[in-house]
């Protein structure tokens, strides 16, 4: 059976780290806003300016971090505003998340084709390289599959630990939840719901944005324009699955990658002779539908997601 | 900060406020012309004038307003019943795989019955489409954003699954493009001569029908107060989850008359880039309508104009077209927050 | 209680104006509060106690006036400084994050955002500490969603005191407590009081104003029209300074309860949400006869109200309607039932705030003709059924087709009333018809429903105000955790006897043990 030689092999272990890295850093971003209590929709076009915006700053001279660091600003700006419309404001987060997901989406390639007019191919730059761990890289089948991947894959499973420990564990976990479930016990308590939600906003869009920048910056080294292809809108569901909380979002996240790496690697394969590639191209797609369907009935959201909170309003 | 309702609001906030929205995407529109190196004035000038210039440019903005007229008013009629429904895209490939199903000789009816017959067919199969994420919605509370997001990616592939295999024309010389619609089935000009096809008349008729049935019958009545207010409306009697699937239904069928008077008005076949988003865009085009089916009609005859004055101007002047995107993203959200200044005021204390 | 030698200052309010539009919620309002007493601010619905109090603790701020705290002027609009001045604020609306414990909705905000610890071990022995000294037991590490409305306000109340609160504000505190468990918050505040802390009761109930303040300021339409000593002032001085007029308490005739119309046999419903449902429920509903219900919020009422109005179906045992037993339960089903309904939330429940008043009139009616004939509105008809409604019921408004949204909740509840009353229904539901209204309102709504009752309706009234249950009802039944006492009749009781079921004594396995 070749599912288990795919299952056998290093490879594919190493693919489904590499895969789930991106999803790992946008769904992270995505849980900080709904924990909050801000569902972003501009997830999908935040990651496109992240991954445009990290690749652009390293062609044009900057070092790989930053990078990175650039491609986060370039999320934290557009997450700024999808903050300052929907959270003093208090406008329609969907209609606000889908506006910012178009703006960013189409400044990146507006962007994109003013730099490089004249290309019919993007230009490559020289992106993260594996990063070998010494001694427990050599461990077979998990050695090469979680030792050794790109440095910004290892940043992404350490802010999973981290993202638990100040959500859980500090005074700042506790006003970014209280937030969510009712914002009026963060008022009540002295601190101001607007200025929690909006850094939650910009914070969890800086790190989808980061996410976005694996794309070019560690798995691909070029920039197109579908390269995103709805991965965004995976992490919405991911964070559903994960029932808002960052262990269980990473469980999915990496769930989810072994599907899409199987299905690629399937795809090479008798089976992948008889059924049409669309087919197994679609497997992320309705993986994701299937998640929410059996997470549906488990009421763990933040109860006070997409609602807006104006001071003295009650 | 906090913002405070105005009941009665001036007729300078109403008309100000979203005027100043325009200055400010206008505004922005000029700074990324000048970003491309390009005369700002001479930028805008090529916008218009590509959208509206000559008799030619016209049409060609009314043809690509067709489409968005129906996922404008898709949009808009989900909206209404705040049903968020963001596959509008999904729904006008199924309507336009259906045209084509259809229309390429399956039916053997004269043009009269076999031009009806295919709109209605198309327009079920968008309904049917939008049905699953709905019923999954009002049955197991399955949040519709993102099912009908990732609809829209499914949707893409099996379209690409179905031009390279059973759908494929044999003809194509390997493109992979479905055989073209038999002349009986497609939609004839307006005006002989005009490259203006029925798809707009019937995207018009639609709007006025969409707008009679919000306004005048007991359906629009149930659908605004669903939308306003799904508790009240379930806890007087409306029946929330019949009235929602209602919605659904018409919702994806009007988005899937995109897909079907594209390809039996414009294209004659069926492509993968048949859309260019217009699924997408049609969100746009609602909400700078106030889902007002009849604003509908001109907010999409707006947002065709800047994306066909944005192809032109681009060759011209060189700006890349993206500028209609930006341009559309920032009208869209400086609009919404213009009409929530037009009904709040600010307090900072 | 005692006025000390020289009484410190510990609060000062001068001048205090805001003004919400047109309307003035508070008018130059000035006065003092000393330390170690405890000082009643009466006034009914809309008179502007809670807007006082939200200027003081900083929601709002002011449109003249100023607030000193220990002789230091408080900057307005931060409820960061009025805690840090020693204000604690025990909300109507519990400000409480229920996916959270006890001890992190006291520890949220104390200290910096940003050290990395959140001091859980000491801060539990303080809470602990605490707990003891003002009697207020409650389990640090419990989920505060899985809590009961009377430890949640002991939560509330430690969230004050672990911020060494001085000046304690309660709004409302008693409106969801048992008799019991309001003698036991008033042993708290006893207790804080010795202490050297200084409270600020609002209420409008008479009867505890004048059990536990030594001061009472009386607010109405925004002012302070009154300020006594409570030991020179007696309940019905203070009513009349309340309102402006005597209550009258609404009046019930002698009747004889006709045929059962609505019975509930050992009816179980489902959990809905942290509520729980019902328990073996029997219900009698009788023409021209008021049921009251009585007990603490949280109860069972939700569930019950849900069940008669259609909105719930039983998952065991009987309904019968007047020898009908209803197959398909529903909103509509309920309607054709000829039940009326006032639901609990009229903002929410009640009506859509941007739907017109024409548009709000036929929510319940707008299938049937002459409103819709063959899938068509008859808009004409709809607003003859408005104007109707606003005249038979003085709603006060622009119009017919004004927005709903901009109606006092007076007014609202008046075309609700209208709305179901219309239909000359056999069974009404109200469901706390009569909560935040202002006097003038709450004698209207429990007028009609009087009328209503004599003139043959049998009428299921929801409260959880123990003196308008006793007022106005024919029979009484308690319910606690879904379950109903046996019914009594009116006079049969007295208010702590009721208290005593409110909190669980009674009932088979109850709080007997407790």
């Amino acid at each position: 059976m070749e599912i288990f030689d795919i299952l056998l092999s290093a490879s594919f272990w190493a693919a489904v780290i590499r895969i789930a890295s991106p999803l790992i850093f946008a769904t992270l971003g995505e849980l900080i806003c709904e924990r909050a209590g801000v569902l972003n929709l501009g997830i999908e076009g935040i990651m496109v300016i992240g991954a445009f915006a990290g690749w652009m700053a390293v062609y044009l001279g900057a070092g790989l971090w930053a990078g990175v660091l650039v491609a986060m600003l370039a999320g934290m700006l557009f997450g700024l505003l999808h903050a300052t419309l929907t959270v003093p404001f208090g406008l329609s987060q969907h209609v606000v998340g889908l506006g910012v997901t178009l703006l960013a989406t189409a400044t990146a390639s507006f962007a994109y084709r003013l730099s490089l007019p004249e290309v019919t191919s993007p230009p490559k730059i020289e992106p993260f390289q594996p990063w070998e761990i010494p001694i427990v890289s050599d461990i077979p089948l998990l050695g090469p599959a979680l030792f050794s991947q790109t440095a910004l894959t290892y940043l992404a499973f350490a802010l999973v630990v981290a993202v638990s420990l100040v959500l859980y564990r500090t005074p700042l976990g506790l006003a970014l939840r209280a937030a969510g479930e009712n914002p009026a016990s963060v008022e009540a308590q002295g601190l101001s719901v607007t200025a929690i939600r909006m850094g939650a906003v910009v914070v969890g869009s800086g790190l989808m944005a980061i996410g976005g920048a694996f794309l070019t910056m560690s798995a691909f080294s070029s920039f197109f324009f579908e390269m995103v292809n709805g991965r965004g809108w995976i992490c919405i569901a991911l964070v559903v699955f994960g029932a808002w909380k960052p262990g269980k979002a990473l469980l999915g996240a990496l769930l989810f990658a072994a599907f899409d790496a199987l299905q690629v690697r399937l795809q090479q394969t008798p089976m992948g002779a008889v059924v049409p590639y669309q087919v197994f191209l679609m497997v992320p797609y309705v993986l994701s539908i299937l998640a929410l369907i059996l997470m549906s009935r488990r009421a763990e959201v933040p109860a006070a997601l997409m609602i807006p909170f104006n001071k003295g309003e009650r | 900060m906090r913002l405070e309702p105005i009941p009665n609001p001036t007729a300078l906030r109403r008309v100000g406020l979203p005027a100043g929205a325009l200055a400010l995407t206008v505004l922005i529109a000029s700074l990324l012309a000048l970003l491309a190196g390009a005369n700002p004035f001479a930028t805008l000038g090529l916008i218009l004038k590509g959208a509206a210039g000559s008799k030619f440019a016209l049409l060609e903005t009314l043809n690509r307003a067709t489409p968005l007229i129906f996922t404008g008013l898709a949009v808009a009629v989900a909206f209404r019943a705040r049903l968020w429904n963001i596959g509008a895209e999904a729904q006008l490939y199924g309507g336009a795989v259906v045209t084509v199903l259809l229309g390429t000789g399956a039916l053997p009816l004269p043009s009269l019955l076999l031009i009806p017959v295919i709109a209605l067919a198309a327009m079920a199969a968008g309904a049917l489409i939008l049905l699953a994420p709905v019923l999954l919605k009002t049955r197991l509370g399955v949040d519709e954003v993102v099912t009908t997001l990732l609809f829209n990616f499914i949707m893409l592939l099996f379209v690409s699954l179905l031009l390279e295999g059973p759908m494929k024309d044999p003809m194509g010389m390997g493109w992979p493009k479905s055989t073209a619609l038999e002349k009986a089935a497609r939609l004839p000009r307006i005006v002989d001569g005009l490259r203006l096809h029925w798809g707009f008349g019937l995207a018009f008729v639609s709007a006025m029908v969409v707008w009679v049935i919000q306004t005048r019958t007991t359906l629009g009545y149930e659908i605004r107060a669903v939308g306003q207010n799904a508790e009240a409306a379930r806890f007087a009697g409306i029946p929330v989850g019949r009235v929602l699937v209602k919605t659904a239904l018409l919702s994806g069928g009007l988005a899937a008359l995109a897909g079907y008077s594209e390809v039996a008005g414009l294209k004659g076949n069926l492509t993968l880039d048949l859309s260019p988003g217009f699924g997408y865009t049609g969100i746009i085009v609602a909400m700078l309508a106030l889902l007002n089916p009849l604003g509908v009609v001109v907010s999409a005859i707006f947002v065709a104009g800047i994306f066909v004055g944005a192809d032109s101007m681009s060759r011209a002047a060189g700006v890349p077209t993206y500028i209609a995107d930006i341009l559309l993203a920032t009208a869209l959200l400086t609009m919404v927050l213009a009409l929530r200044l037009t009904n709040t005021r600010i307090r900072w204390r | 209680m005692e006025q000390a030698e020289e009484a410190e200052v510990v609060l000062r309010l001068d001048g205090i104006t805001k003004r919400f539009g047109a309307l003035v919620a508070n008018d130059g309002i000035s006065f003092d509060l000393t330390k170690g007493e405890v000082i009643a601010l009466l006034g009914e619905n809309g008179a502007g106690k809670t807007t006082l109090m939200n200027i003081l603790f900083g929601h709002y701020t002011a449109d003249a006036g100023s607030v000193e705290v220990f002789g230091h002027p408080l900057p307005p609009g931060h409820p960061r400084a009025a805690l840090a001045a020693g204000v604690g604020m025990v909300h109507q609306h519990f400000t409480l994050a229920d996916n959270m414990t006890v001890l992190e909705n006291i520890l949220l905000g104390t200290g910096s955002l940003w050290t990395p610890r959140l001091g859980a071990q000491a801060a539990r022995a303080r809470v602990a500490k605490l707990s003891a000294d003002f009697g207020l037991s409650v389990h640090p590490d419990a989920k505060v969603g899985t809590l009961t409305v009377g430890e949640r306000q002991r939560v509330e109340i430690l969230k004050a005191l672990y911020r060494d609160a001085r000046i304690l504000i309660l709004d409302e505190p008693t409106a969801v407590l048992t008799p019991q468990e309001t003698t036991a918050l008033f042993e708290t505040l006893r207790k804080a009081v010795a202490l050297g802390l200084s409270v600020i009761f609002i209420s409008h109930k008479l009867g505890e104003v004048m059990a536990i303040s030594s001061r009472v300021l009386v607010l109405r339409h925004g002012r302070l029209v009154g300020e006594v000593s409570t030991s020179d002032t007696d309940r019905h001085k203070l009513a009349e300074m309340m309102v402006g007029t005597e209550i009258t308490a609404p009046k019930l005739s002698e009747r004889t309860p006709g045929p059962a119309l609505l019975t509930l046999s050992n009816v179980d419903t489902s959990r809905r949400g942290n509520a729980p449902g019902l328990a073996g429920v029997n219900l009698t509903l009788r023409a021209g006869q008021i049921t009251g219900l009585a007990g603490v919020s949280g109860n069972g009422q939700a569930a019950l109200a849900a069940l008669i109005g259609g909105l719930e179906t039983p998952v065991h045992g009987g309904m019968d309607l007047h020898g009908d037993v209803p197959a398909d339960w529903s909103p509509r089903a309920a309607l054709a039932a000829g039940i009326a309904r006032i639901p609990e939330d009229r903002h929410r429940t009640g009506t859509v705030a941007d739907f017109t008043l024409t548009e709000n009139a036929v929510l319940e009616c707008y299938a049937d003709a002459p409103y819709s004939r063959k899938g068509w509105m008859d808009w004409s008809a709809a607003e003859g059924f408005a104007k109707k409604i606003i005249e038979t019921y003085d709603v006060r408004c622009p119009g017919p087709s004004a927005r709903i949204r901009l109606l006092s909740g007076g007014n609202m509840q008046k075309l609700i009333l209208g709305r179901v009353l219309e239909a000359g229904p056999k069974i009404i539901l109200a469901n706390q018809p009569v909560r935040g209204l202002d006097i003038g309102a709450v004698t209207f709504v429990q007028n009609r429903l009087i009328k209503a009752r004599d003139a043959g309706a049998a009428v299921l009234l929801i409260s959880e105000d123990l003196d308008e249950v006793t007022a106005l009802s024919d029979v009484i039944h308690v319910i606690y955790e879904g379950r109903l006492s046996p019914a009594f009749p009116r006079g049969t009781m007295t208010p702590a006897q009721l208290g005593t079921w409110m909190a669980g004594h009674g009932f088979e396995g109850g709080a007997d043990a407790a």
